[in-house]
């Protein structure tokens, strides 16, 4: 054994006890005689491994097999050296990405040590195929597509996961003003809407809708998927009735005169969650600390925009051409919810918009139950299964607390909807609950 | 007597050209509205449009972040990527056209696979494009190929293939190697078309390309259109539709010198 090595396991001598410098490398050695145990099983098999490849190769091949830095940063509770610090991340310009954006020109990326350039796309099949082709390293996207992206619905099967949640509540359903006198979604047959993408919380919540007030969203009412910057001047030409799109769009109606908002997502399901934060599963292997990293960036800025009283500051941070490229009061009106509604009224709803990172399981079961009920998934799922792996309850619990937050003792929750006859979401019993519904596709 | 003529009939042409234009200006402002405070209260008129174009111009080259930059740099990007499509279909559909306009059976073989290729729409490629390619600025480039292949072809073709016999049969005669033969015979009979096709491809490849950078995004004057789009600008809107169809026409006058240079009086 030369001066410079370190005593480690591998170290065909190593039959003494060790003297331990500090309680890094003691952690460091645990890791490696856990590793070293489990592949060789037995201390004699591991010497005579030694002796015929020596303590070098040992440890190298060791690490070829096993992510051995990984495990000793992780043991150790602390990130290591980043892989990667130039990353770009995809968004679509909504208020819904509002943590990912004002991460770059509020300093959040640099705080955690990444440099991040925020790439803007033109919509959500273009993001998706975006990050599949690894042009950009994480990107935004609709809390379902992860999960349909995973499933390989609607796109290629490449695995995602999805860290945190962007924002909840966010979205609103906005109607043309020729529609000022509509009460109810039954007055609403026959009626043409626009969702920016199939596999978005905008569609579910919008059929949820109809489908509670007796429309069938398949039949009786025509679905578009439109770009959210188009769904106003498709209101405008006339060309559609309404759309449940993300804000800022529902504000920019109003704010161009052209329809009203006529309820708020949160007052369909309050807490829902709406886009993501989500990275292709390898890229988090291949670059494990650069991902930790990017993780705390994201749920520091999200509990940074949680705050009612940074709001504006926000606002004027993400309005510029380089980011949402929308007008400051617009952007103030959603972030803050003291808004017009388009109908002479001005409103105050300080959780319009919220933003929690917390991924819960329950989320995603809810979203593959309506994937399942309008048709979207036609095999039969393991729901559990499926939302541990792509929704990262555990890991975003465990960034929350080393960044000093609160963060929910249980990876999956009851949720409670405004209205419907099962107002209450139980994501033990799915399959119970898609049966529960009158108008479904299965 | 016939020049002055011709002078006089292209002077009031000009003037006439002249007075269509301050026409339409003024119709296009009567019937829009100023607008108020940045909201768009309908079209804008032409004097917002000109104050838009003005701050444009008057900073064409500024980075203020991978989203955002200047209008240079913009159209520096699309007309790079209009280079490397075109290029790469103007020396394919050449080769190809050459080949084709020799050999009658060889055209007849292959006519209906490009019959049926030619009028799928370049865009509508792109999403088989992104799929195989998996890079958005390579699909764009090959968006651009698409587009410009045919019209080159086809020219190409029908221009060898109406070469007088009597050339062929006088190189046949000299013994020239193929290489001359194409060099000194073949190409040079053929410019005409040849270049029309050029000339028709580089208008339907700009066409393509500021469709397909609204779709892939990043950079390109396509971009910044789609951009200004979503904040509903549209006094940048038309300036860059204007844009657009000016350098379509430069683009143009380019290939109409270099046809000039080419022809020749039989």
């Amino acid at each position: 054994m030369g001066k410079n090595q370190k005593a480690g396991l591998l170290d065909s001598t190593a039959d003494q006890p060790k003297q331990t410098a500090n309680v890094e490398t003691l952690i460091d050695q645990k890791v490696e005689e856990a590793v070293a145990h489990a592949v060789f099983g037995s201390d004699l098999r591991r010497r005579e491994f030694v002796r015929y490849v020596g303590a070098a190769g040992a440890t190298a091949i060791l690490n070829s097999i096993f992510p051995m830095g990984a495990a000793k940063a992780l043991a150790q509770g602390k990130t290591g050296p980043i892989e990667k610090k130039e990353l770009k991340v995809g968004f679509i310009p909504i208020t819904c990405a509002t943590p990912i954006i004002m991460a770059e020109p509020m300093g959040f990326y640099k705080k955690h040590g990444l440099d991040v350039q925020v790439h803007k796309a033109s919509g959500w099949a273009m993001i998706r195929d975006l990050s599949i082709n690894g042009e950009t390293d994480a990107t935004h996207m609709l809390t379902p597509m992860p999960l349909a992206t995973s499933l390989g619905i609607g796109s290629q099967a490449v695995p995602y996961i999805m860290p945190a949640v962007e924002n909840i509540n966010g979205q609103a359903i906005t109607l043309a003003n020729k529609h000022k006198g509509i009460k109810e979604a039954k007055e609403m047959k026959g009626f043409k809407f626009c969702v920016p993408f199939d596999f978005s919380m905008h569609n579910f919540l919008l059929r949820y809708y109809l489908a509670e007030g007796g429309v069938d969203p398949d039949k009786d009412v025509q679905i578009r998927v439109v770009p959210p910057p188009e769904m106003v001047a498709n209101l405008r030409a006339g060309n559609v009735d309404g759309y449940l799109a993300p804000d800022p769009f529902n504000q920019r109606a109003v704010f161009e005169g052209e329809g009203f908002i006529f309820m708020l997502s949160k007052d369909i399901w309050p807490g829902h969650p709406c886009c993501a934060f989500a990275t292709r599963k390898d890229f988090a292997e291949k670059n494990p600390n650069t991902f930790q990293a990017l993780f705390k960036a994201i749920v520091d800025a999200t509990q940074y925009a949680h705050q009612a009283s940074h709001r504006k500051e926000i606002a004027a941070a993400i309005a510029p051409r380089n980011f949402l490229n929308q007008p400051v009061e617009v952007l103030e009106q959603v972030l803050t919810g003291v808004y017009p509604d388009g109908l002479g009224n001005t409103k105050n709803v300080p959780d319009r918009i919220d933003f929690d990172p917390f991924p819960y399981h329950s989320m995603a079961i809810w979203i593959l139950t309506q994937m399942k009920r309008w048709g979207y998934i036609k095999q039969d799922i393991d729901y559990k299964k499926i939302a541990q792996e792509v929704y990262l309850a555990s890991g975003c619990r465990e960034v929350m607390k080393s960044l000093g937050y609160k963060a929910p003792a249980q990876d999956s929750t009851k949720h409670q909807f405004t209205f419907g006859k099962n107002k209450s979401f139980d994501p033990n019993a799915p399959a119970e609950y898609i049966r529960s519904f009158a108008i479904r596709r299965a | 007597m016939d020049r002055i003529t011709a002078l006089s009939e292209r002077k009031k042409a000009l003037f006439s050209s002249l007075v269509l234009f301050a026409l339409l200006l003024a119709v296009w402002q009567l019937a829009t509205k100023t607008p108020i405070q940045g909201k768009t209260e309908g079209l804008p008129g032409p004097v917002a449009v000109a104050e838009r174009a003005w701050e444009m111009i008057a900073d064409p080259f500024y980075d203020r972040g991978p989203n955002d930059k200047g209008i240079g740099i913009q159209l520096g990007h699309s007309i790079g990527r209009l280079m490397i499509g075109y290029t790469a279909a103007a020396l394919v559909a050449i080769c190809l056209g050459v080949a084709l306009g020799l050999s009658p059976s060889l055209y007849r073989a292959l006519n209906p696979y490009i019959q049926i290729l030619k009028p799928i729409s370049p865009l509508a490629w792109m999403p088989l494009f992104l799929y195989t390619i998996k890079d958005s600025n390579r699909s764009a480039i090959m968006v651009i190929f698409m587009s410009s292949l045919w019209p080159i072809l086809a020219n190409t073709a029908f221009g060898v293939g109406s070469i007088k016999r009597d050339y062929l049969n006088v190189s046949a005669l000299l013994q020239l190697s193929w290489f001359k033969r194409l060099w000194k015979v073949i190409l040079p009979a053929a410019a005409p078309a040849i270049v029309a096709g050029l000339r028709i491809s580089i208008g339907s490849a700009w066409v393509a390309i500021v469709a397909a950078e609204m779709l892939i995004g990043g950079t390109g004057i396509g971009y910044f259109v789609w951009n200004e789009w979503n904040n509903l600008q549209l006094t940048s809107v038309i300036f860059a539709i204007l844009l657009t169809g000016f350098v379509g026409v430069v683009l143009d006058m380019g290939f109409s010198s270099l046809a000039k240079v080419l022809t020749y009086k039989e």
